[in-house]
């Protein structure tokens, strides 16, 4: 696959240091570089990884890979010299490989499509797809469908209790009329089902990338993530709630008024709690079938002593209660 | 900028969706017999067995999570299953993490 780099000459481009990128030397051997990438790619893997920019750093790494792991594609890039730095504007010199021929062998896998201006710059747009091509799992078909897309939509836990209508912002790269990229923003107002939770992907039929030929447009999945709350904490469709209490009201047993997301309610504290008692209010969590359960987690708060009225009751209480809290510890 | 006035619904995949074979395998543009091979590992499982087989939408996730493993990382089916369930132990602990601590996220 003999490559031109002419027919993108006067765009500006950001060199692009793939040694550093798989932070080993220009020395490294074809063993040092699979080593590397093999142990970048699980610690960025998106799937595995949490680290925050874990996509970009996956995508990059699979261009690096793709450049370096072949003896001619890496031959044909140090042969740009290493006067090149990292970011730097870069015009590919319009005779940089002639004569240099490539076989196409990748085998990462990694999308190619994604790879950067830059690597196409050196390589080619040709070379694009054809890793997908090579997938025995992937079909191939007449008027492909669409590509999926994925993006992350922030509602409110009240939203799952309710349902709810959100607009959401989408981006998406295109190439415009003159074969040239462009990024197009659109709105999207989507209906929040009640029940949804954390994780969870709404599934919008077509809304995705636009088919090729025939193909239908793809389908966008959104990940449901909840804001975090001032209050509640949520995990899958139980909801845990942190309830302060008095001692007295603990030890004696009372009635108070507890928020839940679906209004408030009147709790009954039995006497004798202690402080981390969980108390489950069955299917006042996330509706849904079954229904998420609402724990109250109560937190004993003591009052200030913080006025003579005050310690003289803490004292009282000292003097006549005769209680000692660490007996199991075998000390007083 | 396309602003659409009207309103989106969709279905919660793990929830409302039911998927055929056939459906599974467009939606995860794998090939049907390659997702047999998936249901004889354990990674996917019909929801019930029969002619007709349906698979909850949880499996489309699991199909393109392990595929992703596959591709980018060299593992194998079975190495594939087993970075697939720890994976999703992890996500089940840190979501009782952040329930059960305050402030965490």
């Amino acid at each position: 696959m003999p490559i031109r780099a002419s027919t993108i000459q006067g765009i500006s481009l950001e060199f692009k240091d793939y040694y550093q990128l798989m932070g080993i030397e220009r020395s490294a051997s074809q063993d040092e570089i699979k080593r590397a990438y093999r142990k970048l790619a699980r610690k960025f893997h998106p799937d595995v990884s949490k680290e925050p920019n874990a996509e970009a750093r996956f995508k990059e790494l699979g261009e690096a890979y793709e450049v370096l792991k072949d003896v001619e594609k890496r031959a044909a890039y140090d042969q740009l010299g290493k006067n090149w730095k990292s970011g730097q504007d870069f015009h590919p010199p319009p005779d940089w490989n002639q004569g240099t021929e490539f076989h196409g062998g990748g085998s990462t896998g990694a999308d190619s499509a994604q790879f950067s201006d830059f690597f196409e710059s050196l390589f080619g747009g040709d070379y694009a797809g054809h890793s997908q091509s090579r997938n025995p799992q992937f079909r191939q078909r007449r008027g492909q469908r669409g590509e999926d897309t994925h993006a992350k939509v922030l509602i409110d836990l009240e939203d799952a209790y309710h349902g709810a209508t959100r607009t959401i912002s989408l981006h998406h790269t295109e190439l415009g009329p003159d074969g040239r990229p462009k990024v197009i923003d659109r709105k999207l107002n989507v209906k929040i089902p009640k029940g949804v939770h954390q994780g969870q992907h709404i599934r919008l039929p077509g809304q995705g990338g636009a088919g090729v030929g025939q193909g239908k447009a793809g389908d966008l999945y959104l990940e449901v993530e909840f804001r975090p709350h001032t209050f509640y904490r949520v995990e899958r469709r139980d909801v845990y709630l942190d309830l302060p209490v008095t001692p007295w009201e603990a030890a004696l047993g009372a009635s108070v008024s507890v928020p839940t997301p679906s209004g408030r309610i009147e709790l009954k504290i039995p006497p004798g709690s202690v402080s981390g008692r969980k108390m489950r209010l069955k299917a006042r969590g996330i509706p849904g079938s079954p229904p998420g359960d609402l724990y109250t987690v109560l937190q004993m708060v003591l009052p200030p002593a913080n006025t003579d009225e005050a310690k003289a009751l803490y004292r009282e209480m000292e003097q006549k209660l005769a209680f000692n809290p660490r007996a199991a510890l075998g000390v007083s | 900028m396309a602003v659409t006035s009207y309103v989106i619904s969709g279905h919660v995949v793990e929830e409302d969706l039911e998927l055929s074979l056939t459906e599974l395998s467009q939606t995860c543009c794998v090939d049907a017999e390659w997702l047999l091979v998936l249901v004889e590992e354990g990674i996917i499982e019909p929801l019930e067995t029969g002619n007709q087989p349906r698979f909850s939408g949880l499996c489309i996730q699991r199909v393109r999570t392990v595929q992703r493993l596959q591709q980018d990382l060299g593992v194998n089916l079975s190495g594939a299953a087993l970075t697939l369930s720890l994976l999703e132990e992890i996500n089940a602990l840190r979501a009782r993490l952040a329930a059960l601590e305050p402030g965490s996220d």
